[in-house]
């Protein structure tokens, strides 16, 4: 306790973060009591949870910042392990070897490996050699992101594996070159246009793009070696992103984005999910059925719906006002604790905080937007408020490292 | 600046979730919900379809049920299965087959393990049903037809395409529809408005509820009942007469327009599309080219009118002054009406004929002369024509009836337009002189020409023929009681219909003579063709009647054509008077004449285009 003021501590933000929990309580109660039927009770499994994540974090908030920076590296490396000791000793669960399994209780690792990869990412760009416009820096940072990201992709969960790209922005925070974040940017613009509208007519759009441009730039007579690199680029994009699309993405993948593409229609298949979560929000219309009375929730019609799509329960049975608090109180959250880490001088205290607020970002992003039908299927929970322990305590440990670090940052380093 | 950037992206993310929540949830109806939700089951409640009953309120077409007996096969406990098979009268081996075949459609979806179970059937079955869960029933309705006659005219109902479901949202998938005949005509009436309820059901399908109160269920509306302007009697009794014969029986009431009998020989059953042989003998009836039963030759027939359409010639005569009741034309056996084009007439040679007895021995040289006068009376013969087209035009012929059935032919009456194209606009009077004895291009269908006679009892207008009377708690087409007139003064009718009535009494159709009835009549031959194999050959004429009775007040005018029945009064005009003897007196006294109709059989006749390249005809 000896090293957290009290005058510093974000209550504000613990108060939003316990509204949140309660939140998801309130409507994992309302899920698991339609559904008599269901053994497990997820209410009171999720209240062991919540219990049991305070407690731990109470502990490691006690413990002294000094531990976790002198053995970031060591926590790294032993959670890297338990991933590629999950890929063979782990509990598959809907197709993913993900989930350590332990007297009555399952973990899984990649969650936890998200607090740590920020960890080890902090310290190791803290260091006072470590200049991240260096090359080799920045090729060693990567390491350290695409490590765990591939080990996860191998169970296969890309979900949570898409999740690691938030610390790609964060390293662009603190000062990773543009020209990543624009390559990326430009790739994607590349892949999704490909989906939609296909290779070959993308292929020939290319080409006459460029080939208006090179014309012009014959004719101003500007030089055209780097024109004729980004042409090179986007084909070579466009080809590649049509190979990876057909032939790596399994069927699912490529009709999940078909459909939020708007590619594809079919609302009993493929887009079932999304079209009944849609509809349980359509059901809630501006004031909600109540609490309790969602029809769509009691009907149960959504899959995972104390878990991943947990929002659509919250847009039926609490509406469109329902949906704005909860909206509301993460993006406050957000807000506030970017704002307060803007103000961090600690590089380590700095990336660590960014990669909480980032990584609980993409949750909320991703997983709102696939529930409302703007992203892609894709199975990863809404932070705070979706019923899973590991999943929880892991966004507990981001929370309370931001906390701890928070209260310090008037202290010197 | 870079630290700015994680704040703008949150804020943006905040902004564009928010808006899509509120286009979700405020914007978007609630309705729209409904409509393509699987958690919400519609279920829709159809009232019965109307009954149609016949003018004198006997039961035509009613419906039956029968019951299906379904199976979700999850909620099936197979330990009982011999009990199931037994309760249910199944066979054992043949209930575990069907139960397999459902389990593999869907373990949690209903399907049907019997069809068409019958009432009797269903009652045992529905007290066991509670002793077993995982079965329910459902009943079914079909139409039935409690006299097999005028299949065409009421035509059937079956289970709407993808078409129809386009075109009308009303229709759902397996519903039926009215597909033909009165039942297409009046589908709306029939068939009422279905229910709808719906239900809040959870993913395994169970229905959990009734969904928000019911506040979008709504009730069905019943359907109506039809009363035809038919009399089963006389349409029944029709049917006999035309056995072994094919043609058609049109019986109208002239007053009103009501259509008291339509037959059409050969018919079929109805209730033969209803079983479930539906279809195999739906295929029959429609690969029926010789017999054509699905063809109603009183509505879709088109024939020349032969000798009937004479009338029609007398009242332009009178109407235009080309003749008067004492005008005179000379017959030799029939005339020459251009240099070496003499037309035959069966008169005896040099008589002279008025128009009554022109009328009764049905003259083709007096009805030749009227023609050419009224033609050449004009400055060219297009003008004549016209004139004479819009004459014939105004009793209906030529086009369309407008009756409430869906099928029909126009007819044919040719315009100077037609014959301008035809000859190159060089035609006169005589080069168009078949169409003064109702032959050559003119058209007629059996329908039209008892309308016509229709006409002529009313001397002078008609209402539109039609086949229902009354519509439960609704009123029929207003176009169904208004009176279309034709451009004949009424007073040139009564000359016609002493002719006509002589065409009875002493003319070609004496042997229809009924001792009580005052019959108005003409008898039609009519020379038809056929075309076997690329070579036109003449048939044996039709056998062609209309009229009316009594001539005075006239209760019921009729047109029978009988296809190749020789010539008019052997079998068309004897025909008719039993029909207007049945119809007036309710009995037939001549039962001679009944025997030899009831006896008559023209089937050789018919077959004789298929059997022998030579054939001969008219003996």
């Amino acid at each position: 306790m000896s090293n957290i003021k009290a005058k510093n501590f974000d209550l504000i933000s613990l108060i939003l973060v316990i509204s949140l929990i309660f939140i998801g309580l309130i409507n994992i109660y309302s899920v698991s009591y339609s559904d008599s039927s269901s053994i497990e009770n997820f209410f009171s499994k999720q209240l062991i949870f919540v219990i049991f994540s305070f407690s731990l974090c109470l502990i490691l908030i006690l413990l002294d910042i000094n531990f976790y920076f002198k053995y970031a590296s060591i926590i790294y490396i032993i959670i890297l392990f338990s991933l590629i000791l999950v890929l063979i000793f782990g509990k598959e669960i809907n197709g993913a070897k993900s989930w350590f399994n332990f007297i009555g209780f399952s973990l899984q690792p990649s969650e936890i490996m998200k607090p740590v990869t920020a960890l080890a990412i902090a310290k190791y760009l803290s260091n006072v050699h470590s200049d991240i416009k260096n090359l080799k820096i920045q090729f060693y940072s990567f390491i350290i992101i695409l490590a765990p990201t591939s080990l996860i992709l191998l169970q296969p969960d890309p979900g949570t594996a898409l999740i690691f790209l938030s610390f790609y922005l964060v390293l662009h925070i603190v000062g990773l070159p543009s020209l990543y974040l624009n390559i990326f940017i430009f790739i994607s613009v590349l892949f999704i246009s490909t989906i939609i509208i296909g290779m070959n007519i993308m292929l020939i759009i290319i080409g006459c793009i460029f080939s208006i441009i090179f014309l012009y730039m014959i004719y101003k007579k500007i030089k055209k070696k780097k024109l004729i690199y980004l042409s090179i680029f986007s084909v070579v994009s466009v080809l590649i992103s049509s190979l990876i699309f057909e032939n790596i993405f399994e069927q699912r993948h490529r009709d999940r984005i078909n459909v939020v593409l708007g590619v594809e229609k079919d609302l009993s298949g493929i887009g079932y999910n999304t079209n009944q979560s849609k509809l349980a929000f359509n059901s809630g219309g501006v004031f909600g059925q109540g609490f309790l009375k969602g029809t769509q929730t009691k009907g149960d019609f959504i899959p995972e719906q104390h878990s991943d799509y947990i929002f659509a329960t919250i847009g039926e049975e609490w509406g469109f006002f329902g949906s704005l608090v909860v909206i509301s109180l993460f993006i406050t959250l957000l807000l506030r604790m970017s704002e307060r880490t803007t103000k961090q001088t600690n590089l380590f205290y700095k990336i660590f905080s960014y990669s909480a607020i980032a990584i609980i970002f993409f949750h909320f992003t991703i997983n709102i937007s696939m529930v409302i039908g703007i992203f892609p299927t894709v199975g990863i929970p809404l932070p705070f408020i979706s019923y899973g322990g590991s999943s929880l305590l892991s966004f507990m440990i981001l929370f309370a490292g931001y906390l701890k670090i928070d209260s310090q940052k008037k202290s010197k380093w | 600046m870079r630290d700015k950037l994680l704040q703008l992206l949150i804020i943006s993310v905040g902004l564009l979730v928010v808006v899509k929540l509120f286009s979700l949830q405020v914007l978007n109806s609630s309705f729209s919900l409904i409509n393509n939700n699987a958690s919400v089951q519609k279920i829709y409640e159809f009232p019965e379809r109307g009954y149609i009953y016949d003018r004198n309120n006997k039961l035509v077409v009613s419906n039956d049920f029968s019951y299906d007996l379904l199976v979700v096969p999850k909620d099936v406990n197979l330990a009982d299965s011999i009990v199931i098979s037994k309760d249910f009268n199944i066979d054992l081996k043949d209930f575990r087959k069907k139960f397999l075949e459902a389990k593999s459609f869907s373990n949690i979806k209903a399907s049907i393990l019997l069809n068409n179970i019958s009432k009797d059937e269903y009652a045992p079955i529905q007290e066991k049903l509670w002793k077993h869960g995982g079965f329910f029933t459902q009943k079914k309705s079909k139409r039935t037809y409690n006299a097999s006659t005028a299949a065409n005219l009421l035509g059937y109902i079956s289970e709407v395409n993808k078409f129809e479901i386009e075109k009308n949202s009303y229709y759902k998938i397996g519903e039926m529809i009215g597909r033909q005949g009165l039942e297409k005509t009046y589908e709306n009436e029939l068939r009422g408005i279905k229910g709808v309820k719906f239900f809040q059901k959870d993913k395994f399908n169970r229905v959990i509820g009734s969904f928000k109160n019911g506040i979008y269920d709504s009730l069905p509306i019943a359907s109506k009942d039809l009363t035809l302007t038919i009399d089963l009697d006389l349409q029944q009794y029709g049917d006999s007469l035309m056995l072994n014969k094919r043609g058609s029986i049109v019986a109208i009431e002239p007053k009103s327009g009501e259509i008291l009998a339509l037959v059409n020989s050969p018919s079929y059953n109805l209730n033969s599309l209803v079983n479930k042989n539906r279809s195999i003998n739906y295929k029959k009836l429609e690969s029926d080219s010789i017999g054509k039963p699905l063809f109603e030759r009183g509505l879709q027939g088109q024939y020349a009118p032969g000798s009937t359409f004479k009338i029609i010639n007398a009242l332009i005569g009178l109407q235009e002054n080309i003749i008067n009741e004492g005008t005179l034309h000379k017959c030799e056996g029939g005339h020459f009406y251009a240099k070496n084009a003499f037309m035959r007439c069966h008169t005896k040679e040099a008589t002279f004929s008025n128009l009554n007895n022109a009328i009764y021995t049905s003259c083709n040289t007096y009805f030749a002369k009227t023609y050419r006068g009224i033609i050449e009376s004009y400055e060219s013969s297009s003008v004549g024509l016209d004139k004479w087209n819009d004459y014939v035009k105004s009793f209906g012929f030529g086009n369309y009836l407008g009756y409430d059935h869906p099928t029909g032919k126009p007819g044919f009456i040719p315009s100077s337009n037609y014959y301008n194209r035809w000859y190159n606009n060089s035609w006169r009077a005589v080069t168009t002189i078949s169409n003064s004895i109702g032959q050559g291009e003119i058209l007629t269908t059996p329908i039209q020409l008892a309308n016509f006679a229709s006409t002529i009892a009313n001397r002078g207008w008609y209402i539109t023929p039609h086949f229902v009377k009354k519509i439960e708690n609704d009123s029929i087409n207003n176009d169904f009681k208004n009176k279309n007139i034709t451009l004949i003064d009424s007073q040139h009718f009564e000359p016609i219909i002493k002719g006509m009535v002589d065409v009875i009494d002493i003319g070609t159709a004496k042997n229809s003579r009924i001792d009580d009835i005052k019959i108005a009549g003409k008898t039609g031959t009519a020379e038809n063709f056929v075309r076997i194999n690329g070579i036109r050959k003449q048939l044996t004429d039709h056998s062609i009647f209309i009229g009316f009775a009594p001539a005075d007040d006239p209760r019921i005018a009729i047109c029978v054509f009988i296809e190749n029945g020789y010539w008019g009064s052997r079998w068309a005009a004897p025909i008719s008077s039993l029909i207007i003897e049945k119809y007036i007196k309710k009995e037939i006294n001549r039962k001679w004449l009944e025997k030899y109709i009831l006896d008559g059989d023209l089937s050789a006749e018919y077959l004789k285009p298929y059997l022998t390249n030579n054939f001969k005809i008219n003996e």
